[in-house]
């Protein structure tokens, strides 16, 4: 795992010397984090990455899970689904499920922490323990156009928090308490975003025999209706017929998605003809994923919906042209033409990869653009630095803080 | 090279680091735009006008302020994000008079057209009103005399640049930029504080911006 200062030749040593300046100003505070799984999803992820970096400043960072058994586990993916707008039938007996684990949470987790810190809807619950010490809810959904019955049922218990926080402004919600716009970020020391020695990237397009003698298009993404595979074909194929490319579609396998298999079988069968497109299965992995991204001349990312769409700053930030649907938080990535080509459509798409293949110097500078802003915007650092700040904002309700 | 001056109070570089508060406030059309302009806190108003400032600072100095990019891009209305863009915020030494000059400006254009009144923004292009949170923090950097002064402008965080020249301005209401403040009132020299102060900053990136300051500064050192 990086430390601290590994990441000062990337973004400088000010940029750490102000996280220090931050963390100073939380000394004796305790922030305990609750969320529901030590592994696996984004959040873990991020919370893997993030505590240990704040322990290292000096911030008394703790991290619990709370405990939930296969129902009440499977009543929250429905909630998550709902929340995404997503038609999802929803009993009374889901809502006796979700309380009673709930309560069983609520008595057996000690919610010691100066502030605690709640990660999504599972253990919002928790918020009934609620005493002298600050409370916040970390949103990581997309709850744009949130399923009514639950973001009522859930409102109860946000409306208990000190402040909320979503990931873009579009998330957001009136709200009778105070709520902060944080983006997620990437690790540029982690797998999927170091540098990496040409000699990987060669050898990953060797294992899956990719050649390098025409330009790649790349779309890194779970194969899903959402991330739309079958448009992301019909653009490659409408460009190839002016300039001879290839296309990568690479995602996780979707196991426990039967939508995604079929959805998977949809796009092999589309693809069966043309030795150009290659279709790879890939299982989480990172390193094998950072080097497609590199080897790529394009990356598209032509979703239909997206939370936020990392994806699209792990290729700005490898400085690559990156054309991408206009939805969720792609366009806080990408700034229309400065650093990066948004498309609406499929005609859309393959207009801007045209443009991108025929003006390499043009693609280039966007690349260039676009690697600069998620190093300013989009970094690890910059997230906790945010958090830092959030945690200061429990104690000072006003909009300009002095900490002179 | 000439003796450099010191000066009595040393200048005390601090930093400004933001949270961006959301306000749950979100326009489809002009009108809704220019009534919600009306009524948001400052904090709305400064966080719409300056933070293509920070979160851009690599760019070209466009486009400046995002009502401006709003009505142009998403409401197709060109001639109206002319007018915003070309908003002189040099000339506002307030966020109250810099709200004052948005509004009317917009509310002079649908007078002249009234059909822009019919135009909205589509699904998931809503202007979302956000505020602007400023943490203010003191450097480990105090500087007693030019020489001081370039060599921590050069490394100093362009977080730090920013609060001295466009927060101290508009938002804390200061009379001039911290750093030709100092410079003027606690070295005496008037010239380069207002060679300085002349700047429009709006028209630079903020590294172009630490650039000039530190080739004028040079330039003053050495004479």
């Amino acid at each position: 795992m990086a430390k601290i200062e590994e990441y000062i030749p990337l973004v400088g040593q000010s940029v750490i010397d102000d996280l220090s300046l931050l963390s100073e100003r939380l000394k004796g505070k305790v922030i305990q984090h609750i969320n529901s799984t030590p592994v696996g999803g984004g959040v873990a992820e991020i919370l893997n990455r993030m505590v240990p970096l704040l322990r290292e400043l000096g911030v008394d960072t703790k991290w619990d899970v709370i405990k939930g058994g296969e129902q009440f586990f499977a009543v929250t993916k429905k909630f998550h689904n709902a929340l995404h707008g997503r038609a999802e039938e929803i009993t009374s007996r889901d809502f006796e499920v979700f309380m009673e684990t709930s309560q069983q949470n609520v008595e057996g987790i000690d919610t010691y922490g100066d502030v605690v810190f709640i990660h999504d809807p599972q253990p919002i619950a928790l918020v009934k323990k609620k005493s002298a010490n600050k409370w916040l809810w970390r949103c990581h959904i997309d709850v744009s156009n949130p399923n009514d019955k639950i973001w009522g049922f859930l409102m109860d218990f946000i409306v208990q928090y000190d402040s909320a926080v979503f990931s873009a402004p579009a998330f957001s919600q009136k709200l009778p308490i105070r709520q902060f716009l944080i983006s997620p970020s990437i690790d540029p020391l982690s797998d999927k975003n170091k540098e990496l020695p040409q000699e990987t990237i060669a050898s990953v397009l060797r294992k899956y025999d990719i050649k390098k003698d025409k330009p790649i298009i790349t779309q890194i993404s779970r194969f899903d209706r959402l991330k739309d595979p079958l448009g992301v074909i019909e653009a490659y194929l409408r460009v190839k017929k002016y300039t001879d490319c290839q296309l990568i579609l690479a995602g996780g396998t979707a196991e426990d998605d039967p939508e995604g298999s079929k959805v998977l079988e949809e796009v092999q069968e589309r693809a069966k003809n043309d030795p150009d497109i290659h279709i790879l299965l890939l299982s989480q992995n990172d390193i094998e994923i950072n080097a497609l991204q590199r080897a790529s001349d394009i990356i598209i990312q032509k979703s239909i919906r997206e939370g936020f769409g990392l994806t699209v700053a792990e290729a700005l930030w490898k400085a690559k042209p990156v054309v991408a649907s206009n939805v969720g938080g792609i366009p806080l990535q990408i700034k229309h033409k400065y650093s990066g080509l948004l498309c609406h459509s499929v005609g859309g798409a393959s207009f801007a990869m045209k443009q991108l293949l025929n003006s390499p110097e043009y693609a280039k500078k966007l690349g260039e653009n676009g690697r600069e802003h998620i190093k300013n915007n989009f970094l690890i650092t910059r997230h906790l630095r945010d958090y830092m700040l959030l945690f200061l904002s429990l104690y000072h309700p006003e909009d300009i803080v002095r900490l002179c | 090279m000439k003796n450099i001056a010191k000066a009595q109070e040393p200048f005390k570089f601090c930093t400004r680091l933001h949270l961006s508060e959301l306000t749950g406030l979100r326009a489809t059309t002009l009108g809704q735009l220019l009534d919600l302009i009306k009524e948001v806190p400052g904090s709305c108003i400064y966080h719409h006008t300056h933070r293509f400032l920070q979160q851009h600072q690599y760019l070209s100095p466009e486009p400046p302020n995002d009502f401006a990019y709003w009505v142009a891009d998403i409401l197709g209305e060109d001639e109206l994000g002319e007018r915003l863009v070309s908003i002189d915020t040099m000339q506002y030494s307030t966020i109250r008079d810099l709200r004052v000059k948005i509004a009317s400006t917009i509310e002079d254009y649908l007078n002249d057209n009234p059909l822009a009144k019919m135009r909205f923004a589509r699904s998931g292009e809503e202007f979302h009103f956000i505020k602007s949170v400023s943490f203010i923090l003191p450097t480990a950097y105090v500087v007693y005399d030019l020489k001081e002064f370039v060599e921590v402008l050069k490394k100093i965080t362009i977080d730090s640049i920013y609060f001295h020249i466009f927060e101290a301005r508009l938002r804390l209401e200061k009379p001039t930029n911290d750093f030709s403040f100092w410079i003027e009132h606690s070295l005496g020299d008037k010239e380069l504080a207002y060679e300085i102060s002349r700047f429009d900053p709006y028209t630079s990136t903020l590294e172009d911006l630490r650039k000039k300051i530190v080739q004028i500064i040079a330039r003053r050192i050495v004479q």
